[in-house]
């Protein structure tokens, strides 16, 4: 599903280089990625989604090769294919619930609302816990619960790849659990593939594999945990 | 698109306060120079209006500005008195008719206009209600006033003093309000009128007497002391009774006028009018208030420019306000952006919805001053009409 080779990623003149020899992801499979701040774990996200460019190597989601694509055909890629959860929720104050949720069909000209996709973000919603706050303004949900609306918000263009970058840092260790358990329960019901970066060492019981960046770049092969 | 407005209308919906603020400045900035420029245009329309239809004006010496100001609008300081003298001049003259003018006294605050029945005419003015005036002091009442004061035929109005701490000057008239013209979008709405004989009256040239008193002009040094002394105790009414104890003193060429609407034959003969006027020694002078009116909205016009200035720095500066904070939100929302970018949104698509902000808050700013605009419109005549008459 996601392969990537010889892979190397610079922002300008920084001290730091991500190089990743070789690295493969199977459909439906959820890794866990870990490794200490700064040793590009959220770059490599953004570099599989397309929101960067590899100055070198190769990455292949599916049979699509990020790397040879144009800045719309990216955007178009991100669109279809990958669903973002990030660590502060990024949701917008001044939406509510339902429409942050529907962020991705607001902003997107190609995707249009239809009662299928008002549909899906109710069944969404009520799945994850939140089906009596969509009316609601962000400001007015706890923690957890934005989170899992952030997440209802990856999850509803039914993304082929996850990718979420410390979805749990701001919350408490039982959010956490429960919010974990809740992602990947629903990206199993629809064979998404998950890579999200942690830092918390509890979680990775519950993943597939996991991955420590700093051994993968230092190994020059993927490492294998768990 | 409509993604694109709904989280437009979404962000500038959510941050009422500061929407409003800008709403205020840009709607402001459209409607301070548009009202100003629709004021002075109907303004100019109003005052050479006005102008055009008063050939010409004979008065004092003086203020060119302040004779026509004061023959057309019965506005500002009376100009100095000439006499009546200068109307029989005129109609001897053969070169023009004349309508003598006294406006220099006021009823509750409004110019009294003495004249003769031709300044109807000419002026083109129909009674609403009552009728004429008929006899000495009696009154008919502009549209205007009759609707602020609150009188109509059978009512009385009182002339005011011209020095209040004159004890030794004319009595106020109580003066017979007999009609009320019809309305006329001029300064004949703001006008109490009647004939030139009651003003004489309310200058204290002419008076009455008690019939009852048996007092005559036999004696006129006692004539004069106890109409002084009727001054200090009560103000004069002309009725039944005493109305032919009436009477003035002195040459009637000698009563004074404050201007005169000269009503020239033809071309050649307003020519030769203006001409007789051109010398040093006349005490009078004669003018055409169409140039004068003309003279008058040069200044305004400058003045217009010097505020269509202003207008355009105002407009910069808030035009430069707007973009900072259109710059400042940007900065303050760049992790918004970074984040929309991230789920599928193009570069093109987030400044979309900044633009549709942006042309929002102009639309509703707009509107906003066209309402203001509209209703500006609705009551600018009315306050022209208060303004200049």
């Amino acid at each position: 599903m996601i392969e990537i080779s010889n892979l190397e990623f610079q922002y300008g003149d920084a001290d730091f280089r991500l190089r990743i020899p070789q690295l493969s992801v199977a459909v439906g499979e959820k890794v866990a990625i870990v490794g200490p701040s700064g040793s590009g774990k959220t770059t490599l996200l953004m570099l599989i989604a397309g929101v960067q460019v590899a100055e070198r190597g190769a990455i292949r989601v599916g049979d699509r090769s990020v790397a040879k694509m144009d800045d719309a055909e990216r955007r178009s890629f991100r669109i279809s294919n990958i669903g973002f959860v990030f660590q502060e929720f990024e949701l917008l104050d001044y939406l509510t619930v339902r429409e942050n949720i529907l962020l991705p069909f607001l902003i997107n000209d190609d995707l249009k609302i239809d009662a299928n996709v008002q549909a899906a973000a109710d069944q969404l919603a009520e799945s994850m816990g939140i089906a009596g706050k969509l009316s609601r303004h962000p400001k007015r949900l706890s923690q957890g619960e934005r989170q899992r609306a952030a997440i209802c918000r990856a999850l509803i263009t039914r993304p082929r790849v996850l990718l979420a970058d410390e979805p749990t840092g701001s919350l408490d260790p039982v959010a956490t659990d429960q919010i974990v358990q809740l992602l990947l329960v629903r990206a199993s019901e629809i064979h998404a593939t998950v890579l999200l970066v942690t830092h918390d060492h509890r979680l990775l019981g519950q993943f597939d594999r996991t991955i420590d960046l700093v051994e993968c770049q230092a190994a020059g092969a993927p490492a294998e945990a768990s | 698109m409509s993604g694109t407005f709904r989280l437009a209308r979404r962000y500038i919906g959510y941050h009422r306060v500061r929407t409003a603020i800008l709403l205020a400045c840009i709607a402001l900035t459209i409607y301070l120079p548009v009202a100003t420029r629709l004021g002075i245009n109907q303004f100019q329309r109003r005052a050479i209006r006005r102008a055009q239809s008063t050939p010409l004006v004979i008065g004092a010496k003086g203020s060119r500005f302040g004779l026509v100001i004061h023959a057309l609008h019965f506005r500002g300081d009376p100009p100095e008195a000439i006499t009546m003298a200068e109307v029989d001049g005129v109609d001897e003259s053969g070169l023009a008719e004349a309508i003598p003018l006294l406006a220099r006294f006021q009823a509750r605050g409004h110019t009294i206009a003495g004249t003769t029945a031709r300044y109807y005419e000419f002026r083109q003015l129909s009674i609403a209600r009552g009728g004429p005036l008929k006899r000495l002091g009696d009154c008919v009442l502009g549209a205007r006033v009759a609707r602020v004061l609150g009188l109509g035929p059978g009512d009385r109005l009182l002339s005011e003093p011209e020095n209040v701490f004159d004890l030794t000057g004319p009595s106020p008239l109580n003066m017979s309000v007999v009609g009320v013209l019809n309305p006329a979008r001029s300064a004949d709405d703001d006008a109490v009128f009647t004939d030139l004989r009651t003003t004489w009256l309310i200058q204290g040239i002419g008076h009455g007497h008690d019939p009852l008193s048996g007092e005559t002009d036999s004696d006129d040094q006692q004539h004069q002391h106890k109409a002084s002394k009727a001054n200090l105790v009560q103000s004069a009414e002309v009725n039944d009774e005493n109305l032919h104890t009436f009477h003035f003193h002195g040459e009637p060429d000698t009563f004074p006028l404050t201007a005169i609407i000269a009503l020239p034959r033809d071309e050649k003969s307003e020519t030769l009018l203006m001409g007789q006027y051109l010398s040093q020694e006349t005490a009078a002078q004669a003018l055409k208030p169409v140039d004068v009116v003309g003279e008058l909205m040069e200044i305004v016009l400058r003045v217009r420019r010097l505020f269509d200035i202003g207008t355009v720095l105002m407009g910069l500066v808030t035009a430069l306000l707007v973009a900072l904070v259109m710059l400042l939100s940007l900065r303050l929302r760049s992790a918004e952006m970074e984040m929309m970018f991230k789920l599928g949104c193009s570069r093109t698509t987030i400044l979309r919805i900044q633009a549709a902000e942006l042309g929002l808050v102009l639309a509703v700013s707009m509107m906003i001053a066209a309402v203001f605009l509209i209703g500006t419109a609705a009551i600018l005549p009315s306050l022209i009409d208060r303004l200049i008459g």
